[in-house]
């Protein structure tokens, strides 16, 4: 039923739809609506779930983790510090083989505090061997949720549902909550491999000295890249019995012909389709390659769409300080060694803490790789706030 | 002797932490393992926490273990089985003995969040201390129930605190079980055991276990340093059931604290000469404080 309502409502509507049995989380902005939203579903009876309110996010990680472990579908969200406090049982939880799926409201993180979107939070955990997808408006971040139960626990890896925070998860906008036997139909049970249970004795979390732990990064890292067909799988399946496309590997827009490439992921997609589209009225080719799966990373699938592509820019909102673009260091990867001469990728990093990106300060960005390629510009940097020492 | 009372007063033996753990010899925390998840018997679920227990008793592929055991992390295993008596309840499953396990620093110090949080949203868990007094697994650093003047390897002149009271603290929690117990009595040990798993909530039972490595006495000694910690007054027994501090153990005849500290190598040095340093003093004083405030 297509609803007016916040995003946040919006997903946590979905995620009860998944029928959940535990529910744990701490509040922080901006995915606090989520959980408050979920704790009213739960209280109103709506959904048969026990919910946790625990004492920090670390908590809330180890809970969902336990009670994965102990055969239970979970449900966590957090943003920024929360997700860097629960970090260590991020990347317990994947060694775990878990299938628990946490909504990251992504937020930019400390110091300075920002309450703000940008994705420097999941990207700090993107090594941590969960599979993490990009929202790009509130109907696929709902969607996403009911994908990522799906994907998790056939593939026994955590999923990660990052949508930009305020941009999104504050954003009122028409979605089509769909109706619980739909969602049934599509999400089957949770189906455990090995829980604790004194009928099973079983150890689970054992510790693996030099002679057994690289294999199981190893396996991590097989299953991560196996995920890519579950992923589109259950991409193709959902767009099948729900009628509109979401999730997947990649999206493009207008990208087949165009001579320049913006390649970004998240809220920011739709802006650059703004732009997209005002160019093109203007003669010029400009086309978008959205990144819904940041991981697994679709490398693959990005050669494909951009390999006859020598102007490509890449915008993102995260860094690696000290090393550049994130996003623009993996697009940069993904292609041959031998074909990266003469093909310019750009390196833009934007929105920040927050900081607006207008249709304008994209124009800026592709009138500049026009005219030469750019190593790293970030985008709407106010020079006149930096003293010169810091320059 | 009623059934109910001589069931709980039974000495267990079911070897559900099992033999084949590569603990030292002498260990009290491998004793007081076996003790508790004997009295709990097979059904029950065991958390822990990472930490020299964990290390010997579940290395992959040869975990010890003949119940269900879930090791994650350090300072976790408070909110771990939280996540586990939630996902019980939530499916419908159970009854099952919940027991949450740690040392004393993941207690004391690096867990000591979630477990207050464990213990105020009143989950039906168990958790339980092994106290050696210090970090072990790391190499025998200062936890904060490393006692007043004891030597670890980063308190070398000896540890200038207080050791942090934690059964007073849980209880203050309003929690409705706490017990404090040794590895020289296995029936007082199993009985607080099983009269923990009977009650519904959460419960908090301190066990202290002498550590020869870290503690520096002959391994056969384990038991004996446990009955004088218990003599001296240093190591206080009781349960406070509903807030109520109840069958504090007498000490029969009260032993100077010299006699427990002489046989263990971090106490060495409070000694000059074999003559007492004013430490011992401090020591005693500590013990005289426990004897009148718990009458024992
Ligand atoms: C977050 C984190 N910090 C530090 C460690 C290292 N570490 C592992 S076990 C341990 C000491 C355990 O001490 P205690 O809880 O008293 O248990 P014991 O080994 O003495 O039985 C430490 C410091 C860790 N595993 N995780
Ligand atoms: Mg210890």
């Amino acid at each position: 039923m297509l609803k007016q309502i916040e995003g946040s409502q919006a997903v946590a509507d979905v995620v009860a739809l998944c029928r959940p049995n535990v529910i744990s989380a701490y509040p922080i902005t901006p995915q606090t609506h989520i959980v408050e939203d979920l704790s009213v579903i739960v209280g109103q009876g709506k959904l048969d779930a026990e919910f946790v309110n625990v004492e920090s996010e670390f908590s809330a990680a180890s809970v969902v983790l336990g009670a994965s472990a102990a055969g239970a579908r979970a449900y966590t969200a957090t943003s920024s510090q929360g997700l860097l406090l629960m970090a260590e049982v991020i990347y317990c939880i994947a060694g775990m083989r878990l299938p628990i799926v946490l909504t990251c409201a992504n937020r930019a993180i400390s110091a300075p505090l920002s309450i703000w979107n940008d994705q420097q939070d999941s990207m700090a955990v993107r090594d941590a061997g969960w599979i993490q997808l990009f929202a790009e408006d509130n109907q696929e971040a709902a969607d996403l949720h009911i994908q990522a139960y799906k994907i998790a626990e056939q593939t026994f890896l955590p999923v990660m549902v990052c949508m930009d925070g305020f941009i999104l998860t504050h954003a009122f906008e028409p979605v089509d909550i769909p109706e619980q036997k739909e969602v049934d139909d599509f999400l089957p049970p949770f189906k455990p491999r090995h829980i604790v249970d004194p009928r099973w004795p079983r150890g689970i979390g054992l510790y693996a000295d030099p002679r057994f732990y690289m294999e199981t990064r190893y396996i991590l890292h097989r299953a991560m890249e196996k995920s890519e067909k579950t992923i589109k799988e259950v991409s193709a399946d959902f767009a099948k019995t729900f009628g509109r496309d979401s999730g997947g590997f990649i999206k493009t827009y207008k990208l087949e012909d165009a001579d320049v490439a913006i390649v970004s992921m998240g809220s920011v997609v739709g802006t650059i389709k703004d732009l997209i589209d005002q160019l093109e009225e203007e003669g010029k080719k400009v086309g978008l390659l959205q990144i819904c799966s940041y991981r697994p990373f679709p490398r693959q699938e990005i050669y494909n769409v951009l390999k006859d592509k020598m102007n490509i820019v890449v915008l993102e909102k995260c860094i690696s300080l000290g090393r550049g673009g994130i996003l623009a260091s993996d697009i940069r990867w993904s292609f041959p060694r031998a074909e990266k001469k003469d093909r310019n990728i750009s390196s833009f990093i934007a929105g920040l803490g927050g900081r607006n990106i207008t249709v304008d300060d994209l124009r800026h960005m592709v009138e500049r790789i026009e005219k030469e390629p750019v190593e790293l510009e970030f985008l709407g940097l106010k020079k006149e706030l930096i003293a010169d020492k810091d320059l | 002797m009623n059934e109910k009372a001589e069931e709980l007063n039974r000495v267990e033996k079911k070897d559900l932490f099992g033999s084949g753990h590569r603990a030292c010899g002498g260990c009290g925390q491998a004793l007081a393992a076996r003790l508790v998840h004997d009295a709990a018997g097979e059904n029950t679920i065991a958390c822990v926490a990472t930490g020299c227990l964990e290390v010997f008793s579940s290395p992959y592929p040869d975990p010890c273990w003949r119940i269900p055991f879930l090791h994650s992390l350090f300072e976790n295993p408070a909110a771990v089985a939280s996540g586990v008596e939630a996902a019980y309840k939530a499916l419908k499953k159970g009854p099952v003995n919940i027991i949450a396990q740690a040392g004393d620093g993941s207690t004391a110090d690096i867990g000591f969040q979630c477990i207050s949080g464990m213990f105020e949203r009143g989950h039906n868990v168990l958790y339980v201390c092994y106290d050696n007094e210090a970090y072990m697994n790391t190499g025998v650093q200062r936890s904060s129930f490393t006692p007043y003047g004891a030597w670890t390897s980063t308190t070398p002149m000896g540890n200038p605190t207080r050791k942090k009271n934690l059964p007073l603290i849980a209880a203050d929690h309003g929690i409705p079980y706490v017990a404090t117990a040794t590895v020289d009595d296995f029936r007082d040990l199993q009985r607080k055991v099983k009269t923990a798993l009977s009650i519904e909530g959460p419960k908090y039972i301190h066990i202290l276990v002498p550590c020869p490595l870290g503690w520096g006495h002959p391994g056969e000694l384990t038991v004996k340093i446990c009955r004088l910690a218990k003599d001296t007054g240093l190591f206080p027994i009781f349960e406070i059931i509903d807030g109520k501090v109840t069958n504090v153990k007498k000490i029969p005849v009260k032993v100077p604290v010299e006699e427990y500290l002489k046989p263990q190598g971090r106490f060495r040095f409070l000694f000059k000469k074999g003559v007492p340093t004013e430490k011992v003093a401090e020591i005693q004083e500590i013990a005289n404080q426990n004897i009148e405030r718990f009458n024992l």
